[in-house]
């Protein structure tokens, strides 16, 4: 490929490869992101091509590896293009019927078909399906339809045009005026105004002129994984959004910090970078415009703290990955003590939707102060989990009811816990609350970086609390006292609480540690972590009191407060939970008699209570 | 310079000083155990932290970090001020139980029981990081750092050994706040005992008075970065003309 020397040359080369590709030829597209991965999708891809091949089809049908398609639950997904058909949990076995049915024959195969668990109705086409149906995918779209290894893929759906639209003749300043009108706010944690802190990082004195962009993708919260979707699924996207926020604040110098255990996002990102070179979208003179702009890939050593700006720029720089202090702001210092921006995956590859379409395009999705979609990992106890791109606004049931499909089993909605571990547990009474920035905050949680788990009945808000703090315990860096000293005194606490040896004054020292580390500890990780703590007091003070003051667990959890018993009408003595037992605290009671549990040999694992069938093992 | 005021007390200071700098200059007392004016601050201990007004907005922060600026309104002790303080305490407390300046600065708090189950093995480190700071910028050797992480950090050597780099010149204890790391000299030899190792060095005799008067290492050290003979070093300053 010889570079592209202007933006003339660029819409020129998008049109010839959008010119060889035939709109009508069928696609198989098979999502290859982690969790379909992790089902075998491989497989998959490799079973398609044979059958191609040995069907002689290679012009006739193509098959595109894609990035994740967010809907992990019910994978190895397969989309056929562009008739839409969407089949889930398929398998190498099922490749070559779906190339003689489906794609050769129109007919659509009924057992692959998706069933809305509440209907039992199949649904054909994957726009149709629940869990699509009420998402708004912006920034995620895409990655269904692209082989992330290809620029030509992006190309084809017009990716770079926000930066030819940039480079051909849009002043910086006009950059930052339109990111600042679009309301974009980080999609990292902290939800600070994009367009701002870009203009500060550009209005920041730089004696040798020099100023850095940065691309956190050290994602760590529990159970999101948002920011690596996007970067193995569409790393071209996260690219753009830097070259035009380089462009915006003149900078000259990026870096993707990125965690070591994400291999696919870094094979993905740095394959994207050398393309992007290639074709001058990348490097020096970038589309002939005289703009230069390099991209360099960090790893993260698997610290958590190092998602924290200044912990990530000190990591960069080579030193031990701690906080410090932001009174001067990193947009002013920050990596080796010049003005550098920082935003998140997510942020970035908002970018070029925003100078694509406008900042007024962009603003009529999303409330007052949240504009715009955002990408949650819906997990737990829903029946849909995955990658969800929802409408800022969109209440918390809209989310797990309807696209998520509510809750398994037939259990009850009890909480919702988003933010990652430093956010908080938002309960059943506020199911109604439209997920924004500010409802979050004020709700006791946070937007944080987009994790969502949602519990049912079966949760103990004690333990709930303990898990978190327990997390945050083991990645606090041990800096601040507040953060390394309190926390550990928070776990105790908890512990104690949850093991039966709870006192009066636990929770109002909880309390009082909480404050303690939200006005006192040096940085947001500190600051945050008492989330946990103080949301489920807020709303499960109740919960607390039974444990500290009449020792007994609600939710039948915490191990020292339970006991389980065999409900003798209902046990047929089928011998189930005896084999499943692995203390052997379950003997016969005879032939057709209920089995006999021996509470001094038992552990509280639950093995028997969840292999029981028939409701015989109760928790009390 | 700017006009800012701590304690309803209007104080004039150069712009690039800190909240506690500048208090200090005013004689207003600020607690603090990670603070040394010869090492660059550091932010850890949070016992200096004062609520800040500027521009209308009130937040709380680490005065030995916090720059000064022109109208900021510093309050030095406020409810919240103090429950950061003697919660630190408390917790500091638990942490180092055998520590008198700690249980000095309890009591000044307000501390006088602990609430914390008290802890074993500290050895009176706080974690301060003076002992590392002063190491690395002052002396300029690294011989200490901090390792591990959260709960499990410590003050350490490397491998929790001899430090090959380390020059006995007793810095760290000597800015040590808690009294961590002491050092001793026994005959011919300096000890230096930090919590989890303890250093010998040989101490270097004055040929002329026979005194045994500094580490071999620290002067070698000395007449290497000073580009000094390390002859010039065989007379005890108590000896030279």
């Amino acid at each position: 490929m010889e570079r592209l020397s202007s933006p003339a040359e660029l819409e020129k080369a998008r049109k010839s490869i959008v010119s060889k590709r035939d709109a009508k030829k069928p696609c198989i597209t098979v999502c290859s992101g982690t969790g379909c991965h992790a089902f075998g999708c491989e497989k998959v891809s490799t079973a398609f091509q044979n059958e191609i091949k040995r069907l002689g089809l290679e012009e006739k049908v193509d098959v595109r590896t894609t990035g994740c398609h967010g809907f992990c639950e019910r994978g190895p997904l397969v989309v056929i293009r562009p008739r839409d058909i969407f089949y889930q949990r398929v398998s190498a076995d099922d490749a070559a019927e779906i190339i003689s049915e489906t794609v050769l024959k129109n007919n659509v195969i009924d057992r692959l078909l998706y069933a809305d668990p509440n209907t039992g109705k199949k649904i054909v086409h994957e726009h149709e399906v629940p869990f699509y149906a009420g998402q708004k995918r912006l920034v995620f779209g895409n990655n269904g339809y692209i082989d992330p290894s290809s620029i030509e893929d992006y190309l084809a759906v017009g990716g770079y045009a926000a930066l030819g639209k940039v480079l051909s003749g849009i002043k910086p300043e006009a950059v930052i005026e339109e990111i600042k009108k679009s309301g974009l706010r980080g999609r990292g944690g902290g939800g600070f105004p994009t367009g701002i802190k870009w203009e500060s990082c550009r209005n920041a004195p730089s004696p040798d002129g020099v100023r850095y962009i940065i691309c956190n993708a050290d994602e760590g919260d529990p159970g999101a994984y948002m920011d690596r979707s996007l970067l193995e699924g569409n790393p071209h996207s996260v690219l753009e959004g830097m070259l035009i926020g380089a462009y915006a604040i003149g900078g000259h110098e990026g870096y993707v910090y990125v965690r070591h255990e994400y291999p696919l996002a870094v094979k993905n990102v740095r394959l994207a970078i050398k393309q992007a070179e290639e074709y001058g979208l990348l490097g020096k003179n970038i589309l002939g415009s005289g703009f230069d702009f390099s991209i360099r890939i960090n790893r993260g050593g698997g610290a958590f703290i190092c998602g924290e700006s200044s912990a990530l720029m000190a990591s960069l720089e080579g030193k031990v990955g701690e906080p410090r202090a932001k009174y001067i702001h990193t947009v002013e210092k920050g990596l080796w003590e010049k003005p550098t921006t920082l935003n998140n995956v997510e942020t970035w590859a908002n970018v070029p939707l925003i100078i694509n379409h406008g900042a007024d395009w962009y603003t009529k999705t999303g409330t007052a102060n949240s504009k715009g979609t955002k990408i949650f990992s819906l997990v737990g106890k829903v029946n849909n989990t995955g990658l969800v791109e929802v409408p800022m606004g969109i209440t918390l049931k809209e989310i797990i009811y309807d696209i998520g499909g509510g809750i398994p089993g037939g259990k009850k909605f009890k909480a919702v816990q988003t933010g990652g571990p430093s956010g908080g547990v938002i309960p059943d009474s506020l199911i109604n609350l439209p997920v924004d920035f500010d409802e979050l905050t004020k709700s006791g949680s946070m937007m944080g970086s987009g994790g969502m788990i949602v519990m049912d009945e079966d949760n103990c808000m004690v333990d709930i609390a303990k898990y978190f703090i327990g997390f945050l315990e083991g990645e606090s860096c041990g800096k601040c006292v507040p953060c390394r000293e309190g926390l550990k005194r928070m776990r105790e606490i908890l512990d104690g609480i949850s093991e039966g040896r709870g006192k009066e004054g636990d929770i109002d020292l909880l309390e009082r540690l909480s404050t303690t580390l939200t006005d006192g500890a040096l940085c947001a990780l500190g600051s945050t972590a008492p989330n946990p703590v103080l949301s489920t007091i807020r709303y499960f003070r109740d919960e607390y009191e039974a444990h500290i003051k009449e020792k007994r667990c609600p939710a039948g959890v915490c191990k020292e407060l339970i006991t389980y018993q065999i409900i003798k009408e209902k046990c047929p003595g089928c011998g189930l939970c005896i084999k499943s037992c692995p203390a052997e605290a379950i003997t016969s009671g005879g032939k057709k008699q209920p089995v006999i549990l021996d509470q001094e040999k038992c552990i509280k694992c639950g093995a028997c209570y969840d292999v029981c069938k028939l409701g015989a093992v109760k928790v009390s | 310079m700017v006009k800012l005021t701590i304690d309803g007390r209007e104080c004039r200071a150069e712009e690039e000083k800190t909240i506690l700098e500048v208090a200090s200059e005013n004689g207003i007392h600020i607690p603090t155990l990670c603070y040394h004016e010869e090492v660059s601050p550091y932010g850890a201990c949070r016992l200096c932290m004062v609520e800040v007004t500027r521009k209308g907005r009130k937040r709380l922060v680490a005065s030995c970090l916090y720059p000064v600026a022109e109208g900021l309104v510093v309050r030095t002790e406020t409810p919240e001020v103090n429950n950061i303080r003697r919660t630190v305490i408390e917790l500091l407390l638990a942490r180092c139980p055998d520590s008198e300046v700690v249980q000095e600065m309890a009591h000044d708090l307000g501390v006088d029981k602990p609430i914390f189950s008290l802890e074993e093995d500290n050895h009176k480190c706080i974690l301060c990081a003076l002992c590392t700071r002063v190491c690395q910028e002052v002396v300029g050797v690294s011989a200490i750092t901090l390792v591990n992480r959260g709960v499990d950090r410590q003050m350490a050597t490397p491998f929790y050994d001899f430090s090959e780099v380390c020059i006995g010149c007793g810095s760290c204890s000597f800015v040590c706040p808690t009294r961590a790391i002491s050092f001793e000299d026994v005959g011919d030899t300096r000890v230096i005992t930090m919590p989890h190792v303890t250093m010998e060095f040989k101490l270097k005799k004055c040929s002329k008075c026979g005194k045994y008067w500094a580490p071999e290492r620290q002067l070698e050290y000395i007449a290497k970065t000073a580009g000094i003979a390390p002859e010039a070093f065989d007379i005890c300053p108590d000896c030279r003309d």
